[in-house]
Protein backbone atom coordinates (compact mmCIF):
# COMPACT_ATOMS: atom_id res chain seq x y z
CA UNK A 1 0.00 0.00 0.00
CA UNK A 2 1.42 3.54 -0.68
CA UNK A 3 1.58 6.66 1.61
CA UNK A 4 0.83 9.99 0.85
CA UNK A 5 2.06 11.86 3.96
CA UNK A 6 1.77 15.18 2.10
CA UNK A 7 -0.96 14.81 0.96
CA UNK A 8 -2.77 13.72 3.84
CA UNK A 9 -1.49 16.68 5.85
CA UNK A 10 -2.66 19.14 3.23
CA UNK A 11 -6.24 17.30 4.07
CA UNK A 12 -6.21 17.38 7.57
CA UNK A 13 -6.24 13.54 7.80
CA UNK A 14 -3.34 13.31 9.79
CA UNK A 15 -5.15 14.98 12.61
CA UNK A 16 -8.02 12.43 11.94
CA UNK A 17 -5.78 9.87 11.90
CA UNK A 18 -4.70 10.51 16.02
CA UNK A 19 -8.41 10.92 16.36
CA UNK A 20 -8.62 6.96 15.25
CA UNK A 21 -5.49 6.16 16.91
CA UNK A 22 -7.27 6.97 20.31
CA UNK A 23 -10.50 5.40 19.90
CA UNK A 24 -8.52 1.99 18.67
CA UNK A 25 -7.21 2.39 21.98
CA UNK A 26 -10.59 3.00 23.93
CA UNK A 27 -10.89 0.78 26.95
CA UNK A 28 -14.75 -0.12 27.08
CA UNK A 29 -14.58 -1.15 30.94
CA UNK A 30 -13.06 2.22 31.38
CA UNK A 31 -16.24 3.56 28.97
CA UNK A 32 -18.68 1.54 31.41
CA UNK A 33 -18.19 4.34 34.10
CA UNK A 34 -19.28 7.18 32.48
CA UNK A 35 -21.89 6.83 30.88
CA UNK A 36 -24.29 7.18 33.63
CA UNK A 37 -25.53 10.92 31.86
CA UNK A 38 -25.87 8.99 28.80
CA UNK A 39 -28.29 6.44 29.77
CA UNK A 40 -30.88 9.16 30.80
CA UNK A 41 -32.10 9.34 26.97
CA UNK A 42 -29.66 6.72 25.29
CA UNK A 43 -31.00 3.82 27.96
CA UNK A 44 -28.78 1.38 30.23
CA UNK A 45 -28.49 -1.26 27.37
CA UNK A 46 -27.58 1.39 24.74
CA UNK A 47 -31.01 1.05 23.06
CA UNK A 48 -32.49 4.61 22.93
CA UNK A 49 -35.92 5.42 22.20
CA UNK A 50 -38.32 5.69 19.42
CA UNK A 51 -40.56 8.31 20.74
CA UNK A 52 -43.98 8.78 18.50
CA UNK A 53 -44.54 12.50 17.46
CA UNK A 54 -41.16 13.70 19.64
CA UNK A 55 -37.58 14.04 19.46
CA UNK A 56 -36.44 10.09 19.07
CA UNK A 57 -32.94 8.50 20.64
CA UNK A 58 -30.81 7.00 18.73
CA UNK A 59 -29.96 3.45 19.22
CA UNK A 60 -26.37 3.74 20.65
CA UNK A 61 -25.60 -0.20 21.25
CA UNK A 62 -23.38 -1.59 18.61
CA UNK A 63 -22.22 1.80 16.81
CA UNK A 64 -19.06 1.87 14.56
CA UNK A 65 -16.46 3.92 17.80
CA UNK A 66 -15.31 6.06 14.75
CA UNK A 67 -18.81 7.24 13.62
CA UNK A 68 -19.64 7.35 17.07
CA UNK A 69 -16.39 9.53 17.80
CA UNK A 70 -16.85 11.80 14.55
CA UNK A 71 -20.51 12.67 15.67
CA UNK A 72 -19.77 13.53 19.23
CA UNK A 73 -17.10 15.99 18.13
CA UNK A 74 -19.15 17.30 15.16
CA UNK A 75 -21.59 18.21 17.63
CA UNK A 76 -19.25 20.14 19.90
CA UNK A 77 -17.59 21.79 16.97
CA UNK A 78 -20.83 23.25 15.56
CA UNK A 79 -20.79 21.01 12.53
CA UNK A 80 -23.64 18.93 13.75
CA UNK A 81 -26.15 20.78 15.21
CA UNK A 82 -28.18 18.84 18.17
CA UNK A 83 -29.65 21.27 21.33
CA UNK A 84 -30.33 18.17 23.12
CA UNK A 85 -26.53 16.92 23.30
CA UNK A 86 -25.27 20.29 23.52
CA UNK A 87 -24.93 20.25 27.37
CA UNK A 88 -22.65 16.69 27.17
CA UNK A 89 -20.18 17.81 24.62
CA UNK A 90 -18.03 19.15 27.46
CA UNK A 91 -18.24 16.66 29.21
CA UNK A 92 -15.73 13.82 27.60
CA UNK A 93 -12.21 14.64 26.67
CA UNK A 94 -10.59 12.87 24.32
CA UNK A 95 -9.67 9.22 25.78
CA UNK A 96 -12.79 9.12 27.73
CA UNK A 97 -14.77 9.94 24.35
CA UNK A 98 -12.92 6.96 22.97
CA UNK A 99 -13.59 4.85 25.77
CA UNK A 100 -17.58 5.69 26.06
CA UNK A 101 -17.27 4.96 22.15
CA UNK A 102 -15.73 1.88 23.03
CA UNK A 103 -18.53 0.73 25.23
CA UNK A 104 -21.13 1.40 23.46
CA UNK A 105 -19.35 -0.55 20.34
CA UNK A 106 -19.10 -3.29 21.78
CA UNK A 107 -22.80 -3.30 23.31
CA UNK A 108 -25.17 -6.30 21.39
CA UNK A 109 -27.39 -4.21 18.73
CA UNK A 110 -31.45 -3.87 19.84
CA UNK A 111 -34.16 -3.92 17.67
CA UNK A 112 -35.14 -0.75 16.09
CA UNK A 113 -38.80 0.85 17.07
CA UNK A 114 -41.36 2.84 15.59
CA UNK A 115 -41.83 0.97 12.28
CA UNK A 116 -44.60 -1.94 14.26
CA UNK A 117 -47.47 -0.41 12.69
CA UNK A 118 -46.29 0.48 9.46
CA UNK A 119 -48.68 -0.52 5.94
CA UNK A 120 -47.47 -3.42 3.84
CA UNK A 121 -47.29 -0.87 1.02
CA UNK A 122 -45.54 1.35 2.99
CA UNK A 123 -43.01 -1.28 3.74
CA UNK A 124 -42.35 -2.04 0.68
CA UNK A 125 -41.82 0.97 -0.77
CA UNK A 126 -39.29 1.73 1.68
CA UNK A 127 -37.82 -1.58 1.38
CA UNK A 128 -37.60 -0.56 -2.50
CA UNK A 129 -35.57 2.28 -1.91
CA UNK A 130 -33.48 0.80 0.81
CA UNK A 131 -32.34 -2.26 -1.61
CA UNK A 132 -32.60 -1.10 -4.86
CA UNK A 133 -32.88 2.52 -5.15
CA UNK A 134 -35.24 4.65 -7.13
CA UNK A 135 -33.64 5.54 -10.00
CA UNK A 136 -36.47 7.35 -11.94
CA UNK A 137 -35.91 9.74 -9.37
CA UNK A 138 -31.93 9.46 -8.83
CA UNK A 139 -32.36 8.19 -5.34
CA UNK A 140 -29.67 5.95 -4.88
CA UNK A 141 -29.87 2.60 -2.81
CA UNK A 142 -29.11 2.96 0.84
CA UNK A 143 -27.44 -0.34 0.82
CA UNK A 144 -25.02 1.14 -1.80
CA UNK A 145 -23.10 3.20 0.70
CA UNK A 146 -24.42 1.55 3.97
CA UNK A 147 -23.68 -1.66 2.98
CA UNK A 148 -25.29 -5.04 2.62
CA UNK A 149 -28.95 -4.91 4.65
CA UNK A 150 -27.97 -1.78 5.24
CA UNK A 151 -26.11 -2.71 8.86
CA UNK A 152 -22.72 -0.23 8.24
CA UNK A 153 -20.32 -0.48 6.45
CA UNK A 154 -16.59 1.46 7.48
CA UNK A 155 -16.63 4.50 9.90
CA UNK A 156 -17.92 6.63 7.46
CA UNK A 157 -21.30 4.79 6.60
CA UNK A 158 -23.28 3.68 9.85
CA UNK A 159 -25.13 0.79 10.01
CA UNK A 160 -29.15 2.26 9.66
CA UNK A 161 -31.07 -0.72 9.40
CA UNK A 162 -32.51 -1.00 13.29
CA UNK A 163 -31.90 2.10 14.11
CA UNK A 164 -35.80 3.96 15.23
CA UNK A 165 -37.90 5.10 12.78
CA UNK A 166 -38.11 8.18 14.28
CA UNK A 167 -34.71 9.05 14.77
CA UNK A 168 -33.89 7.91 10.86
CA UNK A 169 -36.89 10.29 9.39
CA UNK A 170 -35.49 13.50 11.28
CA UNK A 171 -32.09 13.23 10.63
CA UNK A 172 -33.11 12.60 6.78
CA UNK A 173 -35.72 15.51 6.88
CA UNK A 174 -32.61 17.45 8.15
CA UNK A 175 -30.28 16.85 5.53
CA UNK A 176 -32.59 17.19 3.12
CA UNK A 177 -33.23 20.47 4.56
CA UNK A 178 -29.64 21.39 5.30
CA UNK A 179 -29.79 22.05 8.73
CA UNK A 180 -27.42 18.18 9.25
CA UNK A 181 -24.47 18.74 6.71
CA UNK A 182 -21.82 17.10 8.06
CA UNK A 183 -21.56 14.31 5.91
CA UNK A 184 -18.28 13.18 4.32
CA UNK A 185 -18.74 15.37 0.44
CA UNK A 186 -22.69 15.67 1.01
CA UNK A 187 -23.38 12.12 -0.22
CA UNK A 188 -26.04 11.61 2.15
CA UNK A 189 -27.37 15.56 1.77
CA UNK A 190 -27.38 14.95 -1.93
CA UNK A 191 -29.47 12.11 -2.18
CA UNK A 192 -31.61 13.20 1.08
CA UNK A 193 -32.70 16.30 -1.09
CA UNK A 194 -34.40 14.40 -3.59
CA UNK A 195 -36.34 12.72 -1.38
CA UNK A 196 -40.08 13.10 -0.72
CA UNK A 197 -41.72 13.08 2.80
CA UNK A 198 -43.89 10.22 2.00
CA UNK A 199 -40.24 7.99 0.41
CA UNK A 200 -38.22 9.57 3.99
CA UNK A 201 -41.26 8.06 6.10
CA UNK A 202 -41.34 4.65 4.21
CA UNK A 203 -37.80 3.99 4.10
CA UNK A 204 -37.09 4.65 8.03
CA UNK A 205 -39.88 2.56 8.93
CA UNK A 206 -38.53 -0.01 6.47
CA UNK A 207 -35.24 0.06 8.07
CA UNK A 208 -36.45 0.47 11.34
CA UNK A 209 -38.25 -2.94 11.08
CA UNK A 210 -34.86 -4.92 10.21
CA UNK A 211 -32.03 -6.75 11.83
CA UNK A 212 -29.00 -4.36 12.82
CA UNK A 213 -26.72 -7.56 12.30
CA UNK A 214 -26.33 -10.37 10.08
CA UNK A 215 -28.46 -13.09 10.57
CA UNK B 1 -34.99 21.52 -25.46
CA UNK B 2 -37.00 20.20 -23.04
CA UNK B 3 -40.36 21.81 -23.93
CA UNK B 4 -39.53 20.56 -27.52
CA UNK B 5 -38.95 16.57 -26.48
CA UNK B 6 -42.15 16.66 -24.51
CA UNK B 7 -43.90 17.76 -27.73
CA UNK B 8 -42.05 15.14 -30.00
CA UNK B 9 -43.31 12.57 -27.04
CA UNK B 10 -46.38 13.42 -27.39
CA UNK B 11 -46.72 13.42 -31.08
CA UNK B 12 -45.46 10.18 -30.89
CA UNK B 13 -43.13 10.00 -33.92
CA UNK B 14 -40.39 7.72 -34.89
CA UNK B 15 -38.56 9.02 -31.73
CA UNK B 16 -40.74 7.33 -29.33
CA UNK B 17 -42.87 4.79 -31.15
CA UNK B 18 -40.43 2.13 -30.71
CA UNK B 19 -39.99 2.43 -26.67
CA UNK B 20 -43.28 4.68 -25.20
CA UNK B 21 -45.89 3.04 -28.02
CA UNK B 22 -44.40 -0.42 -27.75
CA UNK B 23 -43.38 -0.18 -23.77
CA UNK B 24 -45.89 -1.42 -21.45
CA UNK B 25 -43.91 -0.04 -18.80
CA UNK B 26 -43.60 3.51 -18.39
CA UNK B 27 -46.27 5.96 -19.75
CA UNK B 28 -44.87 8.92 -22.09
CA UNK B 29 -45.23 10.96 -18.91
CA UNK B 30 -43.22 8.73 -16.85
CA UNK B 31 -40.46 9.16 -19.53
CA UNK B 32 -40.55 12.96 -19.38
CA UNK B 33 -40.46 12.55 -15.39
CA UNK B 34 -37.25 10.70 -15.68
CA UNK B 35 -35.98 13.52 -18.32
CA UNK B 36 -36.03 15.90 -16.57
CA UNK B 37 -34.78 14.39 -13.49
CA UNK B 38 -31.80 13.56 -15.44
CA UNK B 39 -31.09 17.28 -17.19
CA UNK B 40 -31.86 18.80 -13.38
CA UNK B 41 -28.47 16.82 -12.34
CA UNK B 42 -27.03 17.83 -15.22
CA UNK B 43 -27.21 15.42 -17.97
CA UNK B 44 -27.94 16.03 -21.68
CA UNK B 45 -31.47 15.95 -22.79
CA UNK B 46 -32.21 13.69 -25.52
CA UNK B 47 -31.43 14.73 -29.29
CA UNK B 48 -34.80 14.70 -31.19
CA UNK B 49 -33.49 11.85 -33.32
CA UNK B 50 -32.52 9.78 -30.45
CA UNK B 51 -34.20 6.80 -29.04
CA UNK B 52 -34.96 7.10 -25.36
CA UNK B 53 -36.06 3.53 -23.60
CA UNK B 54 -36.38 3.59 -19.86
CA UNK B 55 -36.30 -0.25 -19.01
CA UNK B 56 -39.15 -1.68 -16.56
CA UNK B 57 -37.91 -2.39 -12.73
CA UNK B 58 -37.89 -5.22 -10.73
CA UNK B 59 -41.33 -3.94 -9.47
CA UNK B 60 -42.65 -3.95 -12.92
CA UNK B 61 -41.63 -7.67 -13.36
CA UNK B 62 -44.08 -8.92 -10.28
CA UNK B 63 -46.80 -7.41 -11.92
CA UNK B 64 -45.87 -8.33 -15.78
CA UNK B 65 -48.06 -10.67 -17.91
CA UNK B 66 -45.48 -12.86 -18.77
CA UNK B 67 -44.75 -16.78 -18.11
CA UNK B 68 -44.06 -17.47 -14.06
CA UNK B 69 -40.79 -19.27 -15.04
CA UNK B 70 -39.71 -16.36 -17.35
CA UNK B 71 -40.25 -14.14 -14.19
CA UNK B 72 -38.01 -16.60 -12.46
CA UNK B 73 -35.38 -17.13 -14.88
CA UNK B 74 -35.20 -13.14 -14.70
CA UNK B 75 -35.54 -12.39 -11.13
CA UNK B 76 -32.02 -14.61 -11.09
CA UNK B 77 -30.09 -13.01 -14.04
CA UNK B 78 -30.77 -10.05 -11.95
CA UNK B 79 -30.16 -11.49 -8.63
CA UNK B 80 -26.34 -12.55 -10.58
CA UNK B 81 -25.86 -8.85 -11.83
CA UNK B 82 -26.46 -7.19 -8.63
CA UNK B 83 -24.82 -10.15 -6.93
CA UNK B 84 -21.60 -11.63 -9.11
CA UNK B 85 -20.13 -12.56 -6.16
CA UNK B 86 -22.37 -15.59 -5.87
CA UNK B 87 -19.75 -16.65 -8.83
CA UNK B 88 -16.41 -15.74 -6.66
CA UNK B 89 -13.83 -18.71 -7.25
CA UNK B 90 -15.89 -20.04 -10.21
CA UNK B 91 -16.56 -16.99 -13.46
CA UNK B 92 -15.43 -14.15 -10.77
CA UNK B 93 -12.00 -13.50 -9.27
CA UNK B 94 -11.85 -10.32 -8.11
CA UNK B 95 -14.25 -8.09 -5.89
CA UNK B 96 -16.50 -6.69 -8.67
CA UNK B 97 -19.88 -7.44 -9.20
CA UNK B 98 -22.14 -6.39 -13.00
CA UNK B 99 -23.79 -3.78 -11.00
CA UNK B 100 -20.58 -2.23 -9.78
CA UNK B 101 -20.22 -0.47 -13.19
CA UNK B 102 -23.52 -0.95 -14.48
CA UNK B 103 -25.18 1.29 -11.90
CA UNK B 104 -29.22 0.96 -10.97
CA UNK B 105 -28.68 -2.21 -12.16
CA UNK B 106 -28.16 -1.98 -15.47
CA UNK B 107 -30.93 0.47 -16.12
CA UNK B 108 -29.51 3.41 -15.87
CA UNK B 109 -28.66 6.21 -18.60
CA UNK B 110 -25.27 7.13 -18.79
CA UNK B 111 -24.25 3.91 -16.76
CA UNK B 112 -23.79 2.08 -19.32
CA UNK B 113 -27.22 0.40 -19.23
CA UNK B 114 -27.21 -3.07 -20.74
CA UNK B 115 -30.09 -3.32 -22.74
CA UNK B 116 -28.63 -1.83 -25.63
CA UNK B 117 -26.92 -4.76 -25.96
CA UNK B 118 -29.99 -7.12 -26.33
CA UNK B 119 -30.99 -5.27 -29.23
CA UNK B 120 -28.02 -4.73 -31.12
CA UNK B 121 -26.11 -7.82 -31.08
CA UNK B 122 -25.60 -9.73 -32.97
CA UNK B 123 -22.91 -7.69 -34.19
CA UNK B 124 -19.26 -6.98 -35.60
CA UNK B 125 -16.83 -5.86 -32.32
CA UNK B 126 -13.71 -4.56 -33.02
CA UNK B 127 -12.11 -5.77 -29.53
CA UNK B 128 -12.43 -9.50 -30.97
CA UNK B 129 -12.63 -9.09 -34.84
CA UNK B 130 -15.54 -11.16 -35.17
CA UNK B 131 -19.54 -11.30 -34.73
CA UNK B 132 -20.53 -11.45 -31.32
CA UNK B 133 -23.74 -12.42 -29.69
CA UNK B 134 -25.36 -11.26 -26.38
CA UNK B 135 -24.28 -14.03 -24.34
CA UNK B 136 -20.21 -13.29 -26.34
CA UNK B 137 -20.72 -9.71 -25.19
CA UNK B 138 -21.20 -10.89 -21.41
CA UNK B 139 -18.72 -13.59 -21.61
CA UNK B 140 -16.25 -10.66 -22.33
CA UNK B 141 -17.02 -8.72 -19.17
CA UNK B 142 -16.53 -11.71 -16.94
CA UNK B 143 -12.95 -12.31 -18.90
CA UNK B 144 -11.82 -8.74 -18.43
CA UNK B 145 -14.16 -6.88 -16.39
CA UNK B 146 -14.68 -9.34 -13.43
CA UNK B 147 -10.71 -11.32 -14.12
CA UNK B 148 -12.60 -14.30 -14.69
CA UNK B 149 -13.88 -17.46 -16.49
CA UNK B 150 -17.29 -16.91 -18.32
CA UNK B 151 -19.82 -18.80 -17.53
CA UNK B 152 -20.16 -21.80 -20.51
CA UNK B 153 -22.41 -20.53 -23.24
CA UNK B 154 -26.00 -22.00 -22.72
CA UNK B 155 -25.36 -22.50 -19.18
CA UNK B 156 -28.39 -21.86 -16.45
CA UNK B 157 -26.71 -18.77 -15.55
CA UNK B 158 -25.38 -17.80 -18.82
CA UNK B 159 -28.98 -17.72 -20.12
CA UNK B 160 -30.36 -16.03 -17.01
CA UNK B 161 -27.84 -13.24 -17.58
CA UNK B 162 -28.96 -12.88 -20.90
CA UNK B 163 -32.41 -12.92 -20.42
CA UNK B 164 -31.95 -10.53 -17.33
CA UNK B 165 -30.32 -8.05 -20.27
CA UNK B 166 -33.41 -8.79 -22.80
CA UNK B 167 -36.29 -8.37 -20.33
CA UNK B 168 -34.64 -4.91 -19.55
CA UNK B 169 -35.41 -4.04 -23.68
CA UNK B 170 -39.04 -5.18 -23.92
CA UNK B 171 -40.72 -2.89 -26.95
CA UNK B 172 -37.52 -1.59 -28.03
CA UNK B 173 -36.95 -2.85 -31.66
CA UNK B 174 -34.20 -5.01 -32.94
CA UNK B 175 -31.35 -2.99 -34.36
CA UNK B 176 -32.71 0.13 -34.03
CA UNK B 177 -31.50 2.95 -36.35
CA UNK B 178 -31.38 5.88 -34.16
CA UNK B 179 -28.66 6.60 -31.92
CA UNK B 180 -29.56 5.17 -28.01
CA UNK B 181 -29.63 8.42 -25.47
CA UNK B 182 -27.71 7.66 -22.37
CA UNK B 183 -26.14 4.82 -23.89
CA UNK B 184 -22.34 3.66 -22.79
CA UNK B 185 -20.17 5.92 -20.36
CA UNK B 186 -19.81 9.41 -22.68
CA UNK B 187 -16.32 10.99 -22.25
CA UNK B 188 -16.72 14.42 -21.56
CA UNK B 189 -13.92 16.83 -24.03
CA UNK B 190 -10.31 15.45 -23.15
CA UNK B 191 -8.87 18.60 -21.66
CA UNK B 192 -5.50 19.40 -23.01
CA UNK B 193 -3.34 18.03 -20.68
CA UNK B 194 -3.64 15.60 -18.05
CA UNK B 195 -2.85 15.85 -14.51
CA UNK B 196 -1.44 12.55 -12.52
CA UNK B 197 -0.51 14.96 -9.31
CA UNK B 198 -4.11 16.85 -9.62
CA UNK B 199 -6.21 13.15 -10.51
CA UNK B 200 -4.11 11.83 -7.29
CA UNK B 201 -4.82 14.78 -4.77
CA UNK B 202 -8.51 14.69 -6.14
CA UNK B 203 -8.76 10.86 -5.23
CA UNK B 204 -7.84 11.40 -2.04
CA UNK B 205 -10.12 14.02 -1.38
CA UNK B 206 -13.17 12.46 -3.00
CA UNK B 207 -12.81 9.40 -3.56
CA UNK B 208 -10.75 7.34 -1.33
CA UNK B 209 -14.08 7.97 1.95
CA UNK B 210 -15.17 4.90 0.01
CA UNK B 211 -12.77 3.67 -2.44
CA UNK B 212 -10.18 3.67 0.23
CA UNK B 213 -6.50 5.89 0.03
CA UNK B 214 -5.17 2.69 -1.98
CA UNK B 215 -8.08 2.38 -4.16
CA UNK B 216 -8.92 -1.63 -2.50
CA UNK B 217 -12.53 -0.26 -1.82
CA UNK B 218 -14.51 -2.57 1.44
CA UNK B 219 -16.11 -5.40 1.27
CA UNK B 220 -18.55 -5.88 4.43
CA UNK B 221 -19.90 -9.66 5.23
CA UNK B 222 -18.11 -11.17 2.02
CA UNK B 223 -20.31 -8.82 -0.26
CA UNK B 224 -18.49 -6.05 -2.13
CA UNK B 225 -19.98 -2.46 -0.69
CA UNK B 226 -17.43 -0.44 -2.98
CA UNK B 227 -15.46 -1.73 -5.79
CA UNK B 228 -11.59 -2.18 -5.94
CA UNK B 229 -10.38 0.40 -8.42
CA UNK B 230 -6.79 -1.18 -8.89
CA UNK B 231 -4.99 -4.14 -7.69
CA UNK B 232 -5.70 -7.59 -7.56
CA UNK B 233 -9.14 -7.32 -6.25
CA UNK B 234 -10.55 -5.10 -9.40
CA UNK B 235 -10.68 -5.79 -13.10
CA UNK B 236 -7.34 -6.65 -15.39
CA UNK B 237 -5.72 -4.56 -18.12
CA UNK B 238 -7.83 -6.07 -20.79
CA UNK B 239 -11.69 -4.53 -19.42
CA UNK B 240 -13.07 -1.76 -21.19
CA UNK B 241 -12.45 0.75 -17.90
CA UNK B 242 -8.61 0.84 -18.60
CA UNK B 243 -9.42 3.19 -21.48
CA UNK B 244 -8.98 6.55 -19.80
CA UNK B 245 -12.27 7.82 -21.98
CA UNK B 246 -14.17 5.00 -20.65
CA UNK B 247 -13.01 5.57 -16.75
CA UNK B 248 -13.49 9.71 -17.03
CA UNK B 249 -17.15 9.42 -18.75
CA UNK B 250 -17.95 6.71 -15.96
CA UNK B 251 -16.38 9.36 -13.28
CA UNK B 252 -17.80 12.22 -14.78
CA UNK B 253 -21.39 10.46 -15.27
CA UNK B 254 -21.60 8.51 -11.65
CA UNK B 255 -19.44 9.72 -9.17
CA UNK B 256 -19.56 10.46 -6.64
CA UNK B 257 -22.22 8.45 -6.18
CA UNK B 258 -25.45 10.13 -6.38
CA UNK B 259 -23.65 13.21 -7.21
CA UNK B 260 -22.91 13.20 -11.50
CA UNK B 261 -21.76 15.71 -13.52
CA UNK B 262 -20.23 17.54 -9.82
CA UNK B 263 -16.60 17.21 -11.42
CA UNK B 264 -15.41 19.18 -13.89
CA UNK B 265 -13.83 17.37 -17.42
CA UNK B 266 -10.62 17.87 -15.88
CA UNK B 267 -10.83 16.52 -12.83
CA UNK B 268 -12.91 13.61 -14.27
CA UNK B 269 -9.88 13.17 -16.57
CA UNK B 270 -7.50 13.60 -14.49
CA UNK B 271 -9.41 10.82 -11.38
CA UNK B 272 -9.16 8.74 -14.27
CA UNK B 273 -5.90 8.64 -15.85
CA UNK B 274 -4.43 7.96 -11.76
CA UNK B 275 -6.64 5.73 -11.26
CA UNK B 276 -6.00 3.96 -14.80
CA UNK B 277 -1.70 4.20 -13.94
CA UNK B 278 -2.39 1.98 -11.37
CA UNK B 279 -1.19 -1.73 -11.25
CA UNK B 280 -3.70 -4.61 -11.76
CA UNK B 281 -4.27 -7.99 -13.27
CA UNK B 282 -2.57 -8.98 -16.39
CA UNK B 283 -4.58 -8.84 -19.99
CA UNK B 284 -5.81 -12.20 -20.47
CA UNK B 285 -4.76 -11.27 -24.37
CA UNK B 286 -0.83 -11.41 -22.99
CA UNK B 287 1.81 -12.56 -25.25
CA UNK B 288 4.51 -12.27 -22.34
CA UNK B 289 5.60 -9.27 -23.34
CA UNK B 290 3.39 -6.10 -22.19
CA UNK B 291 4.87 -4.18 -25.33
CA UNK B 292 4.24 -6.66 -27.99
CA UNK B 293 0.82 -7.12 -26.69
CA UNK B 294 0.01 -3.23 -26.42
CA UNK B 295 0.74 -3.17 -30.28
CA UNK B 296 -0.86 -6.31 -30.77
CA UNK B 297 -4.10 -4.92 -29.59
CA UNK B 298 -3.50 -0.93 -30.06
CA UNK B 299 -6.94 0.03 -31.23
CA UNK B 300 -7.88 -0.61 -27.67
CA UNK B 301 -4.80 0.05 -25.49
CA UNK B 302 -4.01 3.43 -27.53
CA UNK B 303 -6.41 4.56 -25.00
CA UNK B 304 -4.96 2.84 -21.63
CA UNK B 305 -1.73 2.94 -19.53
CA UNK B 306 -1.13 -0.40 -20.38
CA UNK B 307 2.71 -0.79 -21.58
CA UNK B 308 3.10 2.43 -20.99
CA UNK B 309 5.00 4.14 -18.66
CA UNK B 310 3.88 5.86 -15.27
CA UNK B 311 5.38 9.55 -14.71
CA UNK B 312 5.62 9.75 -11.30
CA UNK B 313 8.16 6.87 -10.94
CA UNK B 314 8.91 5.70 -14.05
CA UNK B 315 7.45 2.05 -13.38
CA UNK B 316 6.60 0.44 -17.09
CA UNK B 317 3.13 -0.21 -16.09
CA UNK B 318 1.75 -4.30 -17.00
CA UNK B 319 5.15 -5.36 -17.12
CA UNK B 320 4.11 -8.61 -15.10
CA UNK B 321 2.62 -11.94 -15.29
CA UNK B 322 0.46 -11.27 -11.82
CA UNK B 323 -2.99 -12.51 -13.17
CA UNK B 324 -4.31 -11.89 -9.48
CA UNK B 325 -6.45 -14.06 -7.77
CA UNK B 326 -7.19 -16.00 -11.26
CA UNK B 327 -5.14 -19.35 -11.52
CA UNK B 328 -4.90 -18.85 -15.17
CA UNK B 329 -4.49 -16.29 -17.98
CA UNK B 330 -6.59 -16.87 -20.34
CA UNK B 331 -10.52 -18.44 -19.80
CA UNK B 332 -10.46 -21.56 -22.61
CA UNK B 333 -13.65 -20.12 -23.89
CA UNK B 334 -12.83 -16.95 -24.95
CA UNK B 335 -11.62 -17.56 -28.80
CA UNK B 336 -11.80 -16.22 -32.13
CA UNK B 337 -14.17 -17.28 -34.55
CA UNK B 338 -14.08 -17.33 -38.35
CA UNK B 339 -17.61 -19.08 -39.90
CA UNK B 340 -14.87 -21.24 -41.96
Amino acid sequence: MRYFPITLAALGLVACASVVEAASEGDPERGAGLVTPCATCHQADGSGKHIEGGQSWPRLAGLNARYFIKQYNDIKSGSRQSATMMPFVNMLNGQQLADVAAYYARMEPTPGQGGENASEGVLERGKQIAERGDWSQYIVACRSCHGPGSRGAGEAFPGIAGQHAGYIEAQLKAWKEGTRNNDPQNLMGSIAKRMGDEDIHAVAVWLANQSPVAE
Amino acid sequence: MIRKFFQVALSGTVLLSSTAAANDYASDAEIQQYIETLTEMGFPAPKEDQLVHIPPTMEDLEDADIHPELKRVIRRGYDLFTNTQQLRGKNVFNNMNCSSCHLGAGRVPFSAPIWPAAVTLPDYRGKNGHVNTLEERIAGCFAYSMNGKPPAYGSDDMVALATYHTWLASGVEMYPKQSIYGRGFPAPERPGKLSYANGERLFQEQCAVCHQEDGSGLRVDGQTVYPALWGNNSNNWGAGMVRIFTAAGFIKNNMPLGQPHSLSDQQAWDIAYYMNSQERPQDPRYTGEVKETAEKHKNFHQHSMYGKIRESDGKLLGDHDNTGDKPFLKPDNLRPRSFE
